[in-house]
Order: C-alpha cells, then structure tokens, then sequence
C-alpha cells in the first residue's frame, strides 16, 4: 500500500464487514421468527435473504434479528419490521424471492407492501 | 452470509478462566449446527469485566454473556445463534431490565467510562489489521504523514496535555520536543511495555487488545522526533501480548504502514520487539535501555537524559504503552478534545487496574477527576461481603494508600501527589477493615528489596533495613523508637537514591505513617494487631462455653495444634498453632475466635 486512497478502500471494505457490531437503537430492525415453526416453514432462507439484501445495499442503519415464536405458526415464517417512529409491520408467509421487495420498498423508501402483511394474508 | 459475530474476549484474564477452551466449543457446536456461514467467532482483547469471565457479545443484538462454561456453548448455539432465543440465564445481571435487556454501556461499571487507550480492546480482533483499520486505524499515521510537518505533530500532542502515563507523569509534547532539535545519525523510539507494579495490567490488556495502536503511534512518535527505529521492551512472561504484537508487526510490514517510504511520504520507520526477563528495575528508562543494548539492567546517571543520549548513546523517546495508545485518537481528534476531558493539570483519561477486596476486579478506564469513590462503589461495585472500605493503594510498590477519610479525592496527578501517593502505572488495589496497613508496607517493602538492582547503596542497603524494621514491628519486637528511625531512613533512602525506584521505594511506609499512624503505635505498644493479620501478634482462641466438643477443628487443624475428648471443650496450643484460621473457618458454632 502506497497511498492514503489504498488505506481509505481497505477501511471502507473492512467496515462494511463489521457493521453488525454496531449496536444502534435507532436502527430499523427486521426481526425473522425463528422458532421450531418457523425453521420448519423456512425461515432461515429468508433471515439469510435479508442479512445479504441489506448488506448489499450497504444499508447501515439496518439490524437483521432473530426471534422465537409469536403464536401464528400457521403464518410463518414471520418477519417484523419496526422502523423507529412508525407502527410495526409483520409479514407473514415470506419467502426468500420477497426479500428484495420488503429492502426496498418499505425499508429504503417507507412504503410497507401490504400484499406481504399478515392482515392481507389473513383476508 | 455473515449474519452474526460472537465476540470472545481473549485478554488475560478470561484466557485464564478457560476461554480458548469455549471458542474450541462455540467454533465445533456452530460447524455442526450448519451455521458457519452466518456466524462469524471473534477472538477480541480484554473487555474489562475480568471478574465476570470467561464474557463474549452476541452482535446483532449486543448481549453480553458471563462467566459462561463449555458446557452452555450448545444451548447458546441452538437458542440464540440458531433460534433467536437469547440465554436469559448467562446474561450479566446488570444488563437484565424489567423487560427488556440493557445495553453493556449503560450498566454501572461502564456508565462512566470513557475508553480511549482501551477503545479497540474487546472491540476487533487483534490479529486483524483490516479490523483495526476499519476504526480509523492507521488514519492518524496518514494524516500526520500528509497534512502536518513534524514540528505541527509535537504541538498537537503537546497542546493535548497529554502526560507520560507510566508514572512520572511527565509531558509526552514535551518529551518529544526535546528530543527532535538534537541532531544525531540514528534517533530511536521506545516503547516501555515492562509493566512490573503487582496487580497493574493496563499495558498488557492494550498490547493484547489493540497491538496496533502501539505499532502505529510509535511511527508517529517516530516521525515527530526524526527517528527510523522503534522498539518494544515488553517481558517475557506477557506470552499473548507478544505473539500479537509480533503477528501485528508482520502484517503492518506486509501493508507498507512499517518499512520504507510509508505510505508514498518518503518517511521511513520499522520496529522491533525486544524481551525483557521481568526484572522491575528495567521499567526505569534508563535501566530499560541498557537492557535493550544488552547489558544487566542497570539505571544509569541522568544527565544525560535519553533525549540527548539514550538508547546505543543516542537521543531516543521512550514512551509508556498506554501513553502511546491516546496518540492516535489526539491526531484524529485533535487537542481540544483530548484537553476537554479530566482536570486543569491532567488531561484525558486513565486506565486503572482495579483489583483487591472489590465485587468487579478488571479494568477500567476514567477520566481524569473522577472521584476514588465514583471508582470504588460505582463502577467497582463496592466491597463483596458489607465490609468496610479502610484504604485504597495506588502506584504500588512506588505509591501510597489513600484512607478512607480521602475517598472523595479527584484522582489525578497532583492529588495524588499531594498526599503523598502515586498515580503510578494504574493499579488500584482496593483494602478493607480485615487489612493490617502495617502487613501492607511490609508487602511492598518485600518487593522492593528483591527488585532493587543493587547499584546504589542507599537502594540496596536501606530498603533492606527498612523491611527489617517493618519485621520486627509486625513480629511484637518494636519500640516507639523503630518507628522514628523508619521515618528518617524512608527520607534518606528516598533522597540518595539513583533511579526511581529507589527514591519511590519508601512511598508506601511514608503514605502508611501518614495516615494509619496509630496501627504502628498499636503494634509497638499494645503488641496487637488491630486487623488481626500480623501472625505474631495474634491468637486462636476457643471459647469453652460455645465448643460443643464436636472434634471437627481437631480434623482440620494441619499441625495437631488442638486436642481434646469428644463431646469436651478443646484447647487450642499456641506453641503449636500456625495461625493458618482453618479451625476458625471450620467451626460451626462460632466457638473460635482471633484475639
């Protein structure tokens, strides 16, 4: 390395790769069910779908979480989305290719997708 | 995918509870659970909470586990790395709210910390440059390479305030100004990782935790002062510290941040790890440098000082580890910052060791001004068992005792000094009503008198002396007239010694007969040791009305000390007895006392 611009490239690369150590309460958190249910409904695809969406748009103010079960094990898998301010908004029956849309619809630009949600499901 | 990173501490402390042991385990359990791709294990340096490990952080959600076993390692894995179902039970108490779980940063031993010579440890891992870049690392090298010549370099660090944080507390601008204008064909940069204060771990923790920071600020230094060399004199028995220090060497040669022409500047700088055999005296700069260049570690005269005529005769820095470890964060950040924080004299922050009779034993670091209380009963969490608080040790064997009376002293460098203690490297060694201040000076004194190097007489021959009288104190022997010749010798020994250890070495009698005074004249005239501690002053006793004759002290005692029928009081011998306190422990009836 030679330059103060080389330097620069590798922290912005190797601070991409630790952005999940940053514990930000004013975060987006996607919160995927994953309970015994959910596993068994396919819920690790879809966390994984979400941790790599979100790294690929190098969305850093967005934490991807785990959680048990909340109930509905008919709908799963479940995934929360709670952006700081707003009301929280659960999908149900997500699947991996859902992923992108639910990134960039509601978390990039604030528009939930309502055909996702579990009230619309419920219909 | 990487969706999660556990983050193990692998300082010291939690190494020694068995750590490596639980990243073995947490390593296979996550391999056989399938998760390998989503979880990442992180080896970091010492997060602090030494009395609390083996700890380790679940990110994203920032849970901090315990004193966890191997054994809860696939109930972690299953739970919550798999699940999502965090181990209520591992978590630390204090992170655990009503209903929800309290960040680490708002518990009470870290609420009023602020890290910045401990910032990275416990945060990356050590044995990764690219982490340590990531936080800026090798950005203050690059900016005072680019933006500022060296003379704007030394008034930055000087402008900080920053002092030497080895002890001296001298001013590290100052240091290096000296040192710049001489001329001479090699300059050296020294870095002092021979951390020999009993209980002082600070330098070891940095040198584990964030081995970078060191490489690079030395290169600093380097730049400041025109010097192309470095070196680390760190000791033997800091196995970690120096495998890392030496695999973060490697790698910053193989990034061009050490070597030739860093970083395009035209300035060069390289380094090199130098052993030392753990003597105390080689902590002394002087001594250390002879050390370096080969010989016994000797101090040696001063004038010349090292800025003139150091290391192999020429003009060297020699800088304290944890002094080094701000200068980064002084680039970045600039002066004001640095100066906004602590007291008039004492800028920034300082790391303290915290050990003794205290709940949370480990480390922590505060700015200058904080109160010893805040230290003790806040972040320390108090003293374990409703003891009293009786005094505080600071600067060990070079330092003194704060009583209790002065607990609500600002710590800083010219409080400290003031009545008559140290800052020293950061050891605060917490006592409590069971300890025998006399047993204390005594302690130190032992140290010293193995440590002293043997050049100087007044060293040699008067710590020796001082400790003889401090025995014949605690052994019941001592007149009135010991305690004024102690007094007189501690003065002498403290103003004819050659180096600082020497004139240092009589601080923790000195700080004793300031403030517990009456616990001398108690051995000498009452011949009792009121902590009942001092083995000669004191006895075990049992009290023949409460022995129930169960024979149970009997079976314990090591020497055969007490004898008796069953179901009869017994006698304890004191011809006999060794005053070990088994018999005491023992004892269900509360039958034996210490009188």
């Amino acid at each position: 390395m030679k330059t103060l611009a080389e330097l620069e490239a590798i922290r912005d690369k190797a601070r991409e790769k630790m952005n999940i150590r940053n514990n930000n309460s004013e975060a987006i958190r996607v919160v995927v069910g994953m309970a015994t249910c959910g596993i068994a409904a396919g819920a690790r695809p879809v966390l994984n779908a979400f941790a790599e969406e979100v790294a690929k748009r190098r969305l850093e103010n967005v934490v991807v979480n785990q959680t048990g079960c909340i109930g509905m094990c008919q709908f799963e898998p479940i995934v929360e989305v709670l952006v700081p301010g707003h009301e929280k908004v659960t999908y149900a029956k997500v699947t991996p290719d859902k992923v992108a849309r639910i990134v960039v619809d509601h978390i990039v630009n604030g528009n939930p997708v309502m055909e996702y949600t579990i009230g619309h499901i419920m219909k | 995918m990487v969706r999660s990173h556990v983050l193990v501490c692998g300082g010291t402390g939690c190494t020694s509870s068995n750590s490596l042991k639980i990243i073995e385990a947490l390593e296979k359990e996550i391999n056989k659970q399938g998760l390998t791709d989503e979880v990442k294990v992180v080896q970091t340096g010492c997060f602090g909470l030494c009395a609390l490990g083996p700890v380790m952080i679940v990110y994203p959600e920032g849970c901090f586990y315990s004193m966890v076993k191997v054994e809860d390692i696939p109930e972690i894995v299953s739970e919550h790395l798999l699940k999502g179902r965090i181990v209520t039970r591992l978590l630390y108490d204090e992170t655990v709210g009503k209903d929800e779980i309290k960040s680490l940063n708002e518990t009470d031993f870290y609420k009023k910390q602020v890290r910045v010579a401990l910032r990275n440890c416990g945060v990356i891992d050590p044995e990764s440059i690219e982490e340590y870049i990531a936080y800026d690392g090798y950005m203050a090298l690059a900016k005072c390479l680019t933006e500022y010549t060296p003379e704007q370099v030394i008034k930055i660090v000087s402008d900080s305030g920053l002092r030497g944080r080895g002890g001296g507390g001298f001013p590290t601008g100052r240091k290096w100004a000296l040192t710049a204008p001489n001329k001479a064909p090699q300059k050296y940069v020294v870095c002092n990782a021979d951390e020999g204060d009993p209980g002082a771990f600070m330098d070891r923790s940095v040198l584990e935790g964030d081995p970078h920071a060191i490489i690079e600020a030395m290169a600093i230094a380097g730049y400041a002062i025109g010097a192309t060399k470095g070196f680390v004199y760190v000791r033997a028995e800091y196995p970690i510290a120096v495998k890392r220090l030496q695999i973060a060497i490697d790698k910053a040669r193989e990034y061009g941040l050490l070597g030739k022409n860093i970083l395009g500047s035209g300035f060069d700088f390289d380094m090199e790890i130098r052993l030392g055999a753990g003597a105390f005296v080689c902590g002394e700069e002087t001594a250390l440098m002879t050390s370096i260049e080969g010989n016994r570690g000797e101090p040696r005269p001063r004038p010349p000082y090292p800025a003139v005529k150091g290391l192999f005769g020429m003009p060297t820095v020699e800088n304290n580890v944890e002094t080094l470890a701000n200068i980064p964060q002084i680039i970045l950040r600039g002066p004001e910052w640095f100066s906004s924080m602590g007291t008039e004299k004492s800028k920034g922050t300082k790391v303290f060791a915290l050990g003794g009779k205290i709940k949370h034993t480990g480390l922590v670091e505060i700015p200058m001004g904080t109160t010893l209380r805040e230290v003790v009963e806040e972040i320390g969490g108090g003293i374990p068992g409703g003891k009293k608080f009786k005094a505080a040790q600071t600067g060990g064997p070079s330092g003194g005792c704060i009583p209790a009376e002065l607990f609500d002293t600002k710590i800083d460098y010219d409080n400290l000094t003031e009545i008559g203690c140290m800052m020293g490297s950061g050891g605060l060694i917490v006592m409590d009503e069971d300890t025998c201040m006399v047993d204390i000076a005594k302690f130190f004194l032992e140290f010293t008198v193995d440590e002293s190097c043997g050049k100087c007489t007044p060293c040699r021959v008067g710590t020796k002396r001082l400790l003889e009288k401090l025995e014949k104190i605690t052994s019941g022997n001592g007149t009135m007239q010991d305690i004024d010749e102690l007094e007189e010798l501690c003065n002498f020994i403290k103003e004819n010694s050659l180096c600082g250890l020497g004139q240092t070495a009589p601080n923790p009698v000195l700080s004793t007969l300031r403030f517990f005074r009456d616990e001398y004249i108690s051995h000498v005239k009452d011949k009792k040791c009121p902590a009942g501690v001092c083995k000669s002053l004191m006895s075990y006793v049992i009290i023949a009305d409460k022995c129930k004759g169960c024979t149970a002290c009997v079976r314990v005692c090591p020497v055969g000390a007490i004898s008796g029928s069953v179901k009869q009081p017994h006698v304890i011998d004191d011809s006999k007895c060794i005053k070990c306190g088994a018999c005491m422990e023992k004892c269900k009836f509360g039958a034996i006392v210490k009188q």
